[in-house]
C-alpha cells in the first residue's frame, strides 16, 4: 500500500520532469527558423474550427439553463432586472471560459493526443526525424500553438452563445429586447473582470495543445498505447484546466483588489 | 574478413576507390535494462555494395541500424558513418549526417494525413529546402514512376495496398538521393511477387544511384538477389560472413539452419 503510494509519486515527479524537458524543447524550437505556416493555419482549422459548432451549441444550451434557473431565485428578491447581470457575470467570468476549455480538453486534447500517438506507433515521427527534419518543429510547435489562439476565439463565441441562450430564456417569461439585454450584459462587465477571463483562456489553450502533444509524442510503441495517449490527454488537461482556473482567480484578486 | 581494413580517408567528391569505408563498427554493446541486445559487433560496409543482415526476430538486428542512424545510442564501442563518430555528433551534424542516409521502415511509415505527392515533396522543401515547384514536381513525378506508383500520386496512404506503401515509402527516401540506404525488412508481408518486385528495385537502385546500403531481411530470395555480402547475427554477435552461397553452405548447423 505505503509501496504503491510511494510508486504513484515518484512516477508523478517523473513525468514532470519530462514535461517540463518537453517544454523546453517546445519553446527552442518555437524560435526556430523556418516556422511552418501552413500547417499552422491547417492546424487552426483542425482544432478550432472544427470545434465551432459543439462548443456553440453547449454554450447555447449552458447559458438558457442557467437563465431559466437563476430567474425564480432572483424573482424571490424581486431582482429579476439583475438577470443580465447575474448572467453575464457568471458567464463571461467563469462558466464561459472553463466549459469551453473542458469541452476543447475532450475533443481537441484527446484528438492530438490519439493523431500523434498513433504517427509515433506507426513510425511516422521517427521516419521525420531520422530523414534529418524536425518533427517537433512541424507537428508539436504548430498544434500548441494554434489550440493557444483557437481557445480565447472558441470562448469568445461560447461567450457570445451562453448569453444568447440567457437571453432566449429571459423572452420566454417577458419580453426584452436583444439591445437592451447585450447592453445591460455589457454595463455589467468592467475591464478588470474581463482581462482575467481572457487571460486564462490562452492559458487553457496553450495547456491543451501542450497536454495533448506531450502525452501523444512521448508514447509507447504499442497500439494499445494510442487509447491511453488519448485517454491520459484529456484527464490530465482537464485537471490543469481546474488548477489553472483557480491560480488566475487567486493571482487577480491580489492584483485588482 | 573478406576485405581489409580500409584505410583510405573518405576525401568528399573523389572518385570513390573501391573498398572505401562508408560504415565501421568495432565492438559495439547495447543492452536494454538488463538484456544484453548487442554483445560485440563488428563490421565494415564499403561504398556501393549491398550487405544482407540476417538474424532471428528479436536478435538486435533494426537496433543495429537505429545505431547508425543516431535514434539509439550505444553503450560502449565505436561506430563511423562516412568517418564520422555518430554517437559525438551534436545536433546540426547529425542532421546533415542524416540527411545522407535513407531509411526505408518496415511499415513504410507514409505521414497518413498526406497524399503520396505531399509525402514526396515534404523532404525535399523540408530537408533539401528546394524553393522552385517545377524542380520540385518533376523530382516527384521522376522518382514515383520509377518505382511505379506515378498513377497513385493523388492518393491517400490509407487507399494503398501494402506493397504499393512500401513502394511509396522506397520512393520517400529515394527523393533526396541517399548516399546509404538502409532497409528494415523490405519484404515483410509482401506476396512472393510483389517481394521480388521490391528486391529487384532493390538491386535497381544500387546500380542507379550507386548507393551503398543494409538490408535486413528473413527473406531468403530477398537475400539472393540483393546480396554482395551476408552476414548472420546470432546472440549479440555476426557468427558467419560470406557471399550469399558461401554461407548458405555453410557447415555450422546453427548458420545453415537460416536457409531451411
Ligand atoms: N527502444 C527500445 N527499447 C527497449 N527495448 C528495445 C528497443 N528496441 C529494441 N528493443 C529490444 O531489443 C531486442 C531486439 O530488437 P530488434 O527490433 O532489433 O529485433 P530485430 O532483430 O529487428 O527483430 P525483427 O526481425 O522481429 O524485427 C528486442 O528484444 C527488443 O525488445
Ligand atoms: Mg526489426
Amino acid at each position: 500500500m505505503a509501496d504503491e503510494v510511494f510508486k504513484g509519486w515518484k512516477g508523478w515527479f517523473a513525468e514532470s520532469g519530462e514535461q517540463l524537458i518537453f517544454f523546453r524543447a517546445f519553446v527552442r524550437n518555437l524560435f526556430r527558423p523556418g516556422f511552418e505556416w501552413s500547417e499552422f493555419v491547417r492546424q487552426c482549422y483542425e482544432t478550432g474550427y472544427k470545434s465551432f459548432t459543439l462548443v456553440g451549441t453547449t454554450a447555447f444550451i449552458m447559458g438558457l439553463v442557467l437563465a431559466l434557473q437563476l430567474r425564480p431565485a432572483l424573482v424571490g428578491f424581486g431582482a429579476d432586472s439583475l438577470l443580465p447581470k447575474s448572467l453575464a457575470d457568471s458567464i463571461v467570468k467563469e462558466i464561459g471560459p472553463v466549459i469551453t476549455a473542458i469541452i476543447c480538453a475532450g475533443k481537441i486534447a484527446s484528438g492530438i493526443g490519439a493523431e500523434l500517438g498513433s504517427m509515433k506507433v506507426t513510425e511516422q515521427i521517427d521516419a521525420m526525424e531520422v530523414s534529418g527534419a524536425n518533427p517537433l518543429q512541424f507537428l508539436v510547435v504548430t498544434r500548441i500553438l494554434a489550440t493557444t489562439v483557437m481557445v480565447p476565439l472558441l470562448t469568445l463565441l461560447g461567450d457570445v452563445l451562453g448569453l444568447m441562450g440567457g437571453f432566449v430564456a429571459i423572452n420566454i417569461t417577458s419580453k426584452v429586447s436583444l439591445w437592451l439585454y447585450f447592453n445591460k450584459c455589457i454595463a455589467a462587465l468592467s475591464f478588470s473582470d474581463l482581462l482575467p477571463a481572457f487571460i486564462k483562456t490562452i492559458f487553457f489553450g496553450f495547456v491543451i495543445g501542450f497536454i495533448g502533444c506531450y502525452k501523444g509524442y512521448t508514447s509507447n510503441k504499442g497500439t494499445e498505447s494510442v487509447g491511453l495517449a488519448a485517454n491520459s490527454a484529456v484527464v490530465a488537461a482537464s485537471l490543469w484546466i481546474f488548477v489553472i482556473d483557480a491560480i488566475v482567480v487567486q493571482v487577480s484578486n491580489i492584483i485588482i483588489y | 574478413m573478406r576485405h581489409k581494413e580500409s584505410e583510405i580517408t573518405v576525401n568528399k567528391g573523389q572518385l570513390s576507390r573501391k573498398d572505401e569505408s562508408v560504415i565501421r563498427i568495432r565492438g559495439l554493446k547495447k543492452s536494454f535494462g538488463k538484456k544484453e541486445v548487442l554483445k560485440n559487433i563488428n563490421m565494415d560496409v564499403y561504398k556501393g555494395e549491398n550487405v544482407v543482415i540476417l538474424g532471428q526476430s528479436g536478435s538486435g538486428k533494426s537496433v543495429i541500424i537505429q545505431c547508425i542512424v543516431g535514434m539509439l545510442s550505444p553503450d560502449a564501442g565505436d561506430l563511423k558513418v562516412f568517418d564520422q563518430e555518430v554517437s559525438a555528433l551534436g545536433e546540426t551534424k547529425l542532421k546533415e549526417l542524416r540527411i545522407r542516409i535513407g531509411f526505408l521502415f518496415q511499415s513504410g511509415a507514409l505521414y497518413d494525413s498526406m497524399t503520396v505527392r505531399e509525402n514526396m515533396q515534404f523532404p525535399l522543401i523540408r530537408i533539401l529546402k528546394m524553393k522552385d515547384q517545377n524542380e520540385i514536381d518533376q523530382r516527384v513525378e521522376e522518382v514515383l514512376k520509377s518505382v511505379g506508383l506515378y498513377e497513385s500520386i493523388d492518393k491517400m496512404p490509407s487507399d494503398l495496398s501494402g506493397g504499393m506503401r512500401k513502394r511509396a515509402g522506397l520512393a520517400r527516401t529515394l527523393v533526396v538521393n541517399p548516399e546509404l540506404m538502409l532497409y528494415d525488412e523490405p519484404t515483410t508481408g509482401l506476396d512472393p511477387i510483389t517481394s521480388r518486385e521490391i528486391s529487384n528495385m532493390v538491386l535497381e537502385i544500387q546500380k542507379k544511384y550507386k548507393t551503398t546500403s543494409i538490408i535486413i531481411t528473413h527473406d531468403m530470395e530477398c537475400a539472393s538477389i540483393t546480396a554482395d555480402r551476408v552476414l548472420v547475427l546470432n546472440n549479440g554477435e555476426f557468427i558467419a560472413e560470406g557471399s550469399f552461397d558461401e554461407v548458405k553452405n555453410s557447415k555450422d548447423d546453427l548458420v545453415s539452419s537460416f536457409f531451411k
